[in-house]
């Protein structure tokens, strides 16, 4: 029996990363327009590139009844879900709807490798991974999402997605596949995704690593700037919370081409666009703002500016804010749908930081100082490794 | 309690011992099965991608490929879930290892490798597929939890979907915590109607709080207990291959996935 797609309510929602601590600090330094890149100070080994840290994860310990969990990823999910009051509002969710009845769906790309890549350095004299980091629970994909389901007490349906740069992007299309078919009630989604050696070295070994701060959609840019992020949203029926801002569809596609290069005709990311679109039952030019994947690669930037220019009316804002905080990886979709939710409740389209001369592709969307305006409609881009494409779209409520 | 009833259309299995769900069902007859090749075939692949791809990659898309073809759908229409609980554990090893003595010489190939898509990525690529790809993961509910996103999109999108749940065996220090010491993988086809190609109904129920039934048996020493796929999946597997039966798996850790498989009417 088929069930129609109804938009779900995003009853709260947070967002930790190089800009700070919550919604405020990112808002605040949207309108600065003030990036939290720094010279790298992470890597185990030197590695000259800038880098998008959250400050204090190290210091965020787990509670003392999680310490099976602790590494450095689930610290800063720890600290992530501390945010904007996120855990008192998703242990409400339990109490309202029951453990159960409470579905987990958390993307990640890096979840917890970075014990792992420790566990190496630091062998014990037998070749094994040292006795402090012999917790089988952290060296799997699964590790964030089972602390954090462990940490909320969950016991619904739970998820990692693990899909590269679109993870947490494709946890809203997981978790509204559930709600709808009546297997939960509410969903909590997010990611979270540490800088670790894997990625920089990863990264730096394709030559997609800027040795400057990123710079998205400018015509000299040099390549990423690896970041990390945690968030988190709490998605309800509508009418649970009817004044909350809403998911109102979702696209995803693959590309069918390359493992880590996109179709010059982006024909991958437009499929997802379209989709996303459809199922919101929204036009093109009902876009107010979309917050782009922009990860300041050649290509990525190439193809999607291109996609923006060939699709959207002028009206229609455009921005990658990953010169703000680099690229998260596993977390982007989570972030910058949080950024693009931001946008529909704070009137501020984010500039397109760290261009300084536009690629000669971008469309007069592009958004390269940041505005002031209402937006009721936003997008959010996210495409991955493998050909993995979401896109997300929100709407505010009703006035 | 939502039942979600979807119909097989497809299956596909792979372990150093089974060649496919044939050997399977003739092992479970008595029947000597030859063993198969060493590395999965992945004939899908094309031969230089064949050769360029991980043994995660191969596996999951040889297991794959069989469940396509018994399902007569073509591939490239297919939606398709990957689970798998360790991804690729000798890239893991690998890179960990690299890292651990020098970072920077890095394989840019075996990096964008150990990807936890990788093998939805390859599929896609081979089949041609633009339909939406996922990989997931459960720890050792992932079979379970993937069953459960596989039939809900399918359910949810009316289209038939590919869901292929497999880990490989593992290796190194890595290999003292996955325990994974055997390659197991299996694939579904599974549609929101029946067809002419329609082997079984199965029927889908979660029952919630339920760690106890959950809680693994003491170990037997059988194979299928060194892979979480298999040690997960063996039960429905052995009612695939006997042609009825039900069974509970984990879809979380406290959170159990009945299913009910009988022959359509």
């Amino acid at each position: 029996m088929s069930v129609p797609f109804q938009p779900l309510a995003v009853r709260t929602y947070t967002a930790t990363s190089a800009l700070g601590r919550g919604l405020d600090a990112h808002y605040a330094a949207l309108v600065a327009s003030r990036s939290g890149l720094r010279a790298n100070d992470f890597s185990s080994a030197p590695l000259a590139c800038w880098i998008g840290r959250v400050d204090g994860v190290e210091d965020a310990a787990l509670p003392a009844a999680h310490a099976a969990w602790d590494c450095r990823n689930n610290r800063l999910a720890w600290l992530g879900l501390q945010q904007d009051h996120f855990l008192e509002q998703a242990l409400d969710a339990r109490l309202r709807y029951g453990a159960a009845r409470v579905a987990l769906v958390l993307g990640t790309s890096t979840a917890s490798i970075g014990a792992t890549e420790e566990g190496y350095r630091t062998l014990d004299a037998d070749g094994r991974i040292p006795p402090e980091l012999r917790r089988p629970l952290i060296h799997a994909p699964h590790s964030l999402a089972g602390f954090v389901a462990e940490a909320l007490g969950l016991e619904g349906p739970c998820l990692t997605v693990s899909t590269a740069c679109s993870s947490s992007a494709k946890v809203f299309a997981h978790a509204e596949r559930l709600i709808r078919l009546g297997l939960a009630d509410a969903a909590v989604v997010g990611g979270v995704d540490t800088l670790c050696d894997s990625v920089l070295f990863g990264f730096n070994a394709l030559e997609l690593v800027s040795p400057e701060p990123c710079q998205p959609f400018d015509q000299a840019r040099r390549g990423i700037s690896i970041g990390e992020a945690a968030g988190f949203a709490l998605l309800e029926r509508l009418d649970a919370a009817p004044q909350a801002p809403r998911l109102l569809g979702y696209g995803e596609s693959s590309d069918a081409h390359h493992m880590s290069t996109p179709p010059p005709d982006g024909l991958g990311a437009e499929l997802a666009l379209r989709a996303a679109l459809s199922r919101a039952g929204l036009r093109a030019e009902q876009v107010d703002y979309i917050n782009l994947h922009g990860t300041a690669s050649q290509k990525n930037d190439e193809v999607e500016a291109a996609l923006i220019a060939r699709t959207f009316p002028i009206h229609t804002r455009a921005s990658s804010t990953k010169g703000f905080t680099g690229h998260t990886l596993g977390a982007a979709g989570i972030l910058e749908a949080a950024l693009a939710l931001q946008a529909i409740e704070r009137g501020l389209i984010p500039a397109n930081l760290g261009a300084r001369t536009p690629d000669a592709v971008c469309g007069p969307q592009f958004a390269w100082e940041s505005e002031q305006r209402p937006v009721q409609v936003a997008l959010s881009n996210s495409f991955g490794f493998g050909g993995n494409n979401a896109c997300l779209v929100f709407g505010g409520a009703p006035a | 309690m939502s039942m979600l009833t979807v119909y097989l259309d497809g299956i596909g299995l792979w372990s150093p011992a089974l060649a496919d769900f044939a050997a399977l069902k003739a092992q479970l007859h008595g029947q000597d099965t030859p063993a198969p090749a060493v590395r999965p075939p992945a004939g899908l692949l094309p031969a230089n991608e064949r050769r360029r791809a991980p043994e995660s990659v191969l596996l999951a898309v040889e297991v794959a490929g069989q469940a396509v073809q018994m399902s007569g759908y073509a591939a490239a229409d297919l939606p398709c879930v990957f689970s798998s609980a360790y991804g690729d554990q000798l890239i893991s090893d690998y890179m960990c290892a690299t890292l651990a003595q020098a970072p920077t010489e890095l394989s840019p190939t075996r990096f964008h490798n150990s990807v936890h898509n990788a093998p939805a990525g390859y599929w896609t690529i081979a089949t041609g597929c633009h339909a939406a790809s996922s990989a997931i993961s459960a720890g050792r509910a992932s079979v379970g939890a993937g069953l459960l996103e596989a039939a809900s999109l399918c359910i949810a999108e009316q289209r038939p979907v590919l869901l292929v749940c497999s880990d490989i065996a593992g290796a190194g220090p890595l290999l003292d915590m996955s325990a994974t010491r055997v390659s197991f993988g299996c694939a579904l086809v599974m549609a929101p109607q029946a067809s002419a190609h329609s082997m079984y109904r199965l029927s889908l129920s979660l029952h919630p709080h339920a760690g106890d039934q959950l809680r693994p048996a003491p170990p037997t020493g059988a194979w299928y207990e060194d892979n979480p796929i298999s040690a997960s999946a063996w039960p429905l597997v052995q009612n695939l291959a006997r042609g009825a039966g039900e069974n509970i798996l984990a879809a979380a850790e406290t959170l159990a996935l009945r299913v009910v498989m009988e022959t359509p009417a």
